[in-house]
């Protein structure tokens, strides 16, 4: 088994954060992982995209030229990585930042993540429901290991923020049964 | 589950190896792509230890002098820019025969270049770099794993040999993340890791004369003959080197008709093509020089004339010209090189050895 | 009879390489007397320029380092940091400290570090063959001012010492003159004040001191005493400056 992934968005979306998690799940199960980020000048603002392989075997290259799986949380990133997803790939898309025509032949599937965290109360964890409804979809990782996870990274004597990020973590996992 | 593993950046174990091995000294000039290790030995230096910013690179390897001189496991790191910045420093520190390590996360060149990653400071890194006829060991991680590892053995083998250690990585090894055991010392690639007493008597320190004669540390030599004496003291120190500590790793080489040689992030891309050839049935293997120089010589040391070989680096052949010295005619070599930001994939790989093994 | 000169344990007993006339022999010998008056010979770590002083460890009978052109005040950081009951000074020229160390020298005054800098100003670049140094004065003819130093080509005499009492982490700096005798003990006692500094925890402590160099300023011993009292001591004032 290898997945590569490329997970990009606009900088402050947190597209790092939910390439960390994944890549640290990852490990919590055993498996081989790499995560590599764009380390250009952006801090905020500009297009920002990280890069994870996951494997049960060592890893070469973290760089990916064809990736398995994106996930876009917007139009721009969407406009630069389209091209790099192989053709059996799977395109998981934020609808209510970016657009795409119905013809493509690639795979796609797409929900307002942004709308969900919106509802959710906080729109900074976006983020965090595209990487529940990808862990769902592809069964790479677990969803109930991302909890163990954010538990072991959540700064102490902040319960409101775990609490809003496992909350929108299963909204994610939720929506690929609805 | 996986017991004790972090998932760290290149750049963060090679800061923890450092503190890991006893460093507790580093002077530093912040520089993408290796900012990282900057920050992470302002937050974790011990408190015994000493962490400076300092006010340019030329100061940060220079104050790496007096703190060897001093009698203290110290460390710098910079990117392809500052560390030609720091070559009067490391000069004077193999003159003298101080103990340092020196990490270089390369990026492109020449001149501020850009900021991606790059091997295009390997002769820098192997002929010396600065003036005069010296040599750094120089090793290059392959993994953030072997980052970790190679930074702890690097402080052993600097104070066993009282030489400048460089470890020669580039911004994709700084910058990517993976699962690192924090062990001490680890041996995650083959050939020998020996591990040297980690405590090397330093009775050639500046401590103060107390209760002996002075000592001195310097690397200037004026009296008539003195500095060829010097330089032959460090010529017979670089040849025991050269003896003991060739470190490698070799994959299918036995069964291989091309030999892929590469370092460091180039031998990860480099994997990754192996493994797709491999299961195509191609025969198809790999030599990964770990230490730089001492440039491995062993693995070359092919019977097989009909082997080819096919050197791939980001930079414009410079590790080429070492694999000529060491095949020395024996076998065909062919060269895969990007650079400036450029680097060698999978497919471009697999194409090269397709052009390759077509020609007879 | 009682004995009222005599070596200092600090120093060497060894025939010096100076030129006749040389004001290093004498700044030596005041770094190693007040070393020996201090007691700290034991602790004692100098750092030796590049210049006409590189060798002072031939010299000083204490653990001694070389530095790099102008960097003495990079080592001298580290050594101090890393050793901080040691006595740690640097002893350097006016091109180490003044034109190629510029950046190390107000770096590490600013930080405040717990130094003595012995700065020797002859206003020339000695062992190179008399070039123009930072402290060169106006009108000084040397091998790369030809006519004299000239402001619009060579810009002005560098007063670093005034510079460096600007800054917030210096706590002494003086000004000395071995134009003679009177001088000379008056630059032991201000090199004795920047060491004593340190012992007691103060920060940085600078001397700089006004040398002879007849070699390159093409006179006699005798006549470049005059000089630096008559022409020298107009651009650089002596006295305490912080």
């Amino acid at each position: 088994m290898i997945e590569r992934i490329i997970i990009a968005g606009s900088g402050g979306q947190g597209v790092m954060l939910l390439g960390k998690v994944l890549a640290q799940t990852a490990m919590l199960e055993g498996k081989q992982v790499t995560w590599f980020p764009a380390y250009g000048p952006e801090v905020r603002g500009g297009t920002s995209h990280c890069m994870v392989t996951i494997s049960d075997q060592e890893i070469g290259s973290p760089y990916i030229t064809r990736a398995d799986t994106l996930i876009i949380l917007n139009n721009p990133s969407l406009e630069r990585f389209k091209g790099m997803i192989s053709s059996k790939g799977l395109l998981i898309l934020n609808s209510s930042l970016a657009k795409i025509d119905a013809d493509t032949k690639i795979k796609i599937l797409q929900f307002p993540f942004t709308d969900i965290a919106i509802k959710l109360g906080n729109i900074k964890v976006a983020n965090m429901v595209a990487l529940g409804y990808y862990a769902q979809v592809k069964k790479i990782i677990k969803v109930k290991n991302i909890l163990k996870v954010f538990k072991s990274i959540a700064p102490a004597g902040n319960l409101k923020i775990l609490e809003v990020n496992q909350q929108a973590l299963e909204e994610g996992a939720r929506l690929n049964h609805g | 589950m996986v017991k004790a593993k972090i998932l760290i950046s290149g750049n963060e174990a090679i800061a923890q190896g450092a503190i890991q091995a006893g460093c507790s000294f580093y002077a530093g000039y912040p520089i993408t792509p290796q900012n990282e290790i900057i920050a992470y030995m302002a937050k974790q230096m011990p408190k015994k230890g000493v962490f400076i910013q300092a006010e340019s690179e030329l100061a940060a390897i220079n104050m790496v002098y007096g703190a060897s001189a001093a009698g203290v496991r110290a460390m710098t790191s910079s990117s392809s820019p500052g560390i030609s910045l720091k070559q009067e420093g490391i000069s004077y520190i193999a003159g003298a025969r101080l103990p340092a390590v020196i990490v270089n996360i390369m990026r492109g060149g020449p001149g501020l270049g850009n900021i991606a990653p790059a091997q295009s400071d390997y002769f820098q890194a192997t002929r010396g770099g600065g003036h005069g006829d010296y040599h750094l060991i120089v090793l290059a991680p392959g993994s953030v794993q072997e980052a970790y590892d190679l930074t702890q053995l690097s402080f052993d083998l600097a104070d066993k040999y009282r030489i400048p250690v460089m470890i020669l990585g580039d911004g994709i090894l700084g910058q990517m993340m993976e699962p690192v055991r924090l062990s001490v010392l680890g041996s995650r690639c083959s050939g020998k890791h020996q591990v040297p007493s980690t405590q090397h008597l330093k009775d050639w320190a500046l401590t103060g004369c107390k209760g002996r004669k002075p000592n001195i540390v310097k690397s200037f030599f004026l009296r008539e003959g003195a500095l060829e004496e010097a330089n032959l003291k460090l010529q017979r120190n670089y040849e025991i080197i050269r003896k003991k500590e060739e470190r490698f790793e070799c994959l299918f080489t036995s069964d291989a008709k091309v030999i892929l040689v590469a370092y460091g992030t180039m031998a990860r891309i480099a994997k990754s093509a192996i493994s797709q050839l491999r299961s195509a049935g191609k025969k198809v293997g790999l030599i990964r020089p770990v230490s730089l120089w001492p440039f491995p010589q062993k693995p070359f040391n092919l019977k097989n004339k009909n082997v080819k070989y096919l050197v791939l680096e980001m930079s414009y052949g410079q590790m080429l010209e070492d694999v000529k010295l060491a095949v020395c005619g024996r076998q065909r070599i062919e060269f895969l090189g990007r650079s400036g930001g450029g680097v060698p994939n999978e497919q471009q790989i697999i194409d090269k050895i397709r052009i390759i093994s077509e020609k007879s | 009879m009682e004995k009222t000169f005599k070596r200092c344990q600090s120093l060497y007993d060894v025939p010096t390489h100076y030129c006749p006339g040389c004001g290093h022999g004498i700044a030596h010998r005041l770094v190693a007397e007040v070393v020996d008056e201090l007691k700290i010979r034991e602790k004692t770590i100098g750092i030796a320029p590049v210049g006409c002083a590189v060798v002072a460890y031939d010299y000083w009978n204490f653990d001694c380092s070389e530095a790099a052109h102008g960097r003495a005040l990079a080592v001298a950081t580290a050594i101090k940091r890393v050793h901080p009951q040691n006595i740690v000074f640097t002893y350097q020229g006016d091109g180490d400290l003044a034109a190629i160390g510029t950046n190390e020298t107000i770096h590490a005054a600013n930080r405040g570090e717990n130094l003595s800098v012995v700065f020797i100003n002859n206003a020339v670049y000695g062992m190179t063959g008399g070039q123009l140094a930072p402290t060169t004065l106006l009108g000084q003819k040397t091998s790369t001012s030809i006519e004299g130093r000239e402001k619009k080509a060579h810009g002005f005499p560098l007063k670093i010492s005034e510079m460096l009492a600007l800054l917030p982490g210096v706590c002494y700096i003086e000004r000395v003159s071995l134009e003679s005798p009177v001088e000379v003990l008056k630059a032991k006692r201000a090199i004795k004040q920047a060491f004593e500094n340190q012992i007691n925890n103060l920060g940085f402590s600078l001397v700089e001191i006004l040398s002879p160099c007849p070699t390159y300023w093409g006179l006699t011993p005798k006549e470049s005493l005059d000089w630096i009292r008559d022409v020298m001591r107009k651009e650089f004032p002596l006295g305490r400056i912080k």
